[in-house]
């Protein structure tokens, strides 16, 4: 008899620790960072340069502040970040980075990561100086900066030098007429398929993206109130109708869909820019480094996106994202990580450092300007890119990237001819958008 | 009398905790959390019918993905049942060989589903994949399988119907547990080849067949990673790291509700909303299984 309880004791002992061991703890900013301390940084980085690039950062790191050790866990996913920060804890991280910028606005409104706004007053950093405009926008939400901007990404205009030689243009296309009319000079047809392809404006065609396009045209995705304004953006309207013009213009939808199925994988060596398939490609500046390191023998040359004829003035933006980092508000040492997280974000050696060491874009205007950083002239280009005023981003939003994805399907829709009604098609979007978000919150 | 009840309870509890803590506390608070609002941190609010609306009125992949689910269950789990039977009957007839011709329709079964439906996505490749290749020379007119919204669902039922190997063992089993006298009696009365199938063959396969359709309804009602995989390589867009990737290439063919499940509370971080398309499944489930086990008279023959 006793035994039967004691087991029925167990366990209900055991279904009652299973359950609170899921409560977090919360965390706290009053720890002296001065003291001897370990914080634990979680990241997503895993390739062998990578690793040893933040090695070296936190070594530098460690050697300003001895007092802080820091371990660092890479190859984290999104999923994992979300269940940590969830679960709090001894072992839970006390600085994340990720590299899903769209969840930024999660990320603030649910309060995983502690707005930063109170460490950077403390400390002294202003970040309207130290960051670019777009790199402020994206990570933070409604004026909550609960991430800091971690190295970034700028899109620029990839082109085949020698495809261009044998078209005859000169240089590169510097309006979206310019651009088109190159387009289809570079392009060969052959039967039904094409033996050499100008450019890939599919919306599958890797970073042929609307809100990659749509960047050229500075839209306005949500208005002050949180509202979606995709509806009554006329920027946006403008760049899904010079996509689908574009498409008409190379030969129609469905010859360009069939030639998208021999390319390879964006990533790898058979990428449709290396291998020659197509003559121009929209893409980040990771790609030069990628061509580089490839045994490709494709002569390219790089420069700004082209802009809409009416913005000719303001030829040299692009569309720029990146890495993101903060800190957990679950971690009981937030004072001790803002020092980390202070070091790795503004501290101009670091950064440099760590973007020369992964062919990233520099992070802060400080090291954008750096002359230690790479004066490779085609990094160069998407520096400027990433450093022009008039360089826009894509804003957070509470339920991560759900709008831009709504955004792609109506892209997919009217790019194939589906939807042939582009301002009921964005109304529509819109009302989505805002239910989706409304739902979220 | 209260001794020997503690000590059932006690002697039932390794079931009873498992079932409670493994089905029946996680379904409970599916069913609860589908009325709050949860968005995975802090802790849920209740939220009333609110995921409900959103889901079956406002969330535009609902139906499209609850379509595309019962399309597969129809289609694919009818003609995998028909075709595992189909095969089973031909390597049991054949003369010599049999065990080679099983082992070979077996194999595919035992591939890793990533693995085939990448190799499937490769060898249906409009432009390059050598399917299309042939079909073109012979001047059939090649469909565009996984980029094509119309082709894709058939060319994950012809991925199906290659991995029928499970099928075809158990069909096999029950073919030949079906007693040679029987034959031999409705021989002698005068029944032909298909009066014998009718007659004899199927009866004794009834239970099987009742078993490998509720089994591949539940399955198809799962059915995630091959129509994932085939949408995301066929799009070209794998969703690397930062990248986010709406499933459902092309044109949401491909998009079944358990995709909906993972891209509502992981993606989107709406838990309350995913919870609704999970107790959705499990109701389809249990109906299909229901009304299946009712007709069907259950598994075993003695229980009809």
């Amino acid at each position: 008899m006793k035994r039967i309880h004691r087991v029925l004791a167990l366990a209900a002992v055991s279904s009652v620790a299973l359950a609170t061991a899921a409560c977090g703890s919360s965390g706290s900013a009053d720890d002296n960072p001065d003291a001897k301390v370990t914080i634990t940084f979680w990241h997503g980085w895993s390739a062998p340069n990578e690793v040893k690039a933040i090695k070296d950062n936190i070594a530098a790191f460690e050697k300003k502040y001895p007092n802080i050790t820091v371990k660092s866990v890479g190859n984290i996913t999104d999923d994992k970040i979300n269940q940590a920060l969830r679960a709090g804890g001894d072992k839970a991280p006390d600085v994340v980075s990720s590299f899903t910028t769209d969840n930024v606005g999660e990320f603030c409104t649910s309060k995983a990561l502690v707005d930063l706004t109170p460490f950077m007053k403390k400390s002294g950093v202003d970040a309207a100086t130290v960051f670019p405009k777009a790199q402020r926008e994206y990570t933070q939400y409604q004026g909550d900066q609960c991430t800091l901007p971690l190295l970034s990404d700028a899109y620029g205009l990839y082109y085949n030098k020698t495809m261009f030689a044998a078209a005859g243009i000169t240089s590169p296309p510097k309006t979206l007429s310019e651009f088109d009319a190159d387009a289809v000079k570079l392009t060969k047809t052959s039967g039904d398929t094409y033996s050499q392809l100008g450019f890939m404006p599919d919306y599958h065609g890797y970073e042929s993206t609307i809100t990659h396009f749509g960047a050229q045209w500075n839209p306005t995705y949500f208005t002050s109130s949180g509202k979606s304004n995709v509806g009554k953006d006329t920027g946006l309207t403008s760049a899904y109708e010079w996509q689908k013009a574009l498409v008409d213009k190379l030969g129609g939808y469905s010859r360009l869909e069939k030639y998208r199925t021999t390319f390879g994988d964006e990533f790898g060596s058979k990428n449709p820019f290396m291998t020659g398939q197509v003559a121009m490609s929209i893409d980040g500046e990771w790609r030069a480094g990628m061509i580089k390191d490839s045994k490709s023998t494709v002569d390219f040359g790089v420069a700004p996106f082209p802009v809409p004829d009416d913005q000719a003035d303001q030829y040299g933006k692009g569309y720029v994202t990146g890495t993101i980092v903060g800190i957990a508000s679950t971690s009981k040492k937030q004072n001790a990580a803002w020092r980390f997280v202070k070091f790795l974000t503004t501290d101009t050696g670091a950064v440099v450092s760590f973007a020369n060491a992964i062919h990233n874009v520099p992070s802060t205007n400080a090291a954008l300007a750096s002359s230690e950083v790479s004066q490779d002239p085609a990094f160069q280009t998407f520096i400027k890119i990433a450093q022009n005023p008039n360089s826009s981003t894509t804003p957070s939003s509470p339920n991560g990237g759900a709008y831009q994805l709504t955004l792609q399907n109506l892209g997919y829709a009217y790019e194939s001819g589906k939807t042939t009604d582009l301002q009921g098609g964005l109304d529509q979007a819109a009302k989505a958008i805002d239910q989706a978000v409304e739902q979220a919150q | 009398m209260r001794t020997s009840r503690l000590a059932i309870l006690a002697f039932l509890s390794p079931w009873l905790l498992g079932t409670g803590l493994f089905f029946l506390y996680p379904l409970a608070d599916t069913v609860y959390l589908s009325f709050t609002h949860y968005n995975g941190f802090g802790s849920p609010s209740w939220d009333g019918l609110g995921n409900w609306t959103y889901v079956l009125r406002d969330y535009d992949f609902f139906w499209p993905a609850l379509r595309n689910t019962l399309w597969l269950v129809v289609v694919m789990v009818t003609l995998r049942v028909v075709f595992g039977l189909a095969v089973a009957q031909l390597v049991i007839s054949v003369k010599r060989g049999s065990n080679v011709f099983r082992t070979l329709f077996y194999a595919p079964y035992l591939a890793p589903p990533v693995a085939s439906t990448l190799a499937f996505v490769f060898l249906l490749n409009p432009g390059t994949g050598p399917v299309n290749t042939v079909l073109e020379k012979l001047g059939i007119p090649a469909p565009s399988w996984f980029n094509d919204p119309h082709w894709a669902k058939p060319a994950l039922t012809l991925l199906a119907l290659w991995g029928v190997g499970d099928l075809m063992v158990i069909f096999m089993a029950a073919l030949l547990d079906v007693p040679r006298e029987l034959y031999e009696a409705a021989e002698l009365d005068g029944a032909g080849a298909l009066r014998r199938y009718r007659y004899v063959t199927l009866p004794h396969l009834r239970p099987i067949i009742g078993f490998a359709v509720v089994t591949g309804v539940i399955a198809t009602m799962q059915y995630y990673t091959e129509p994932l995989v085939a949408g995301q390589v066929a799009s070209g867009q794998i969703g690397g790291s930062g990248q986010q990737v709406e499933p459902g290439y092309p044109a949401g063919s491909t998009l079944t509700l358990p995709q909906l499940v993972y891209n509502l509370g992981f993606q989107r971080f709406d838990i309350g909303a995913a919870c609704v398309v999970a107790v959705v499944l499990f109701a389809l489930s249990m109906l299909f299984a229901a009304v299946l086990m009712r007709r069907g008279g259950g598994f075993i023959e003695a229980d009809r």
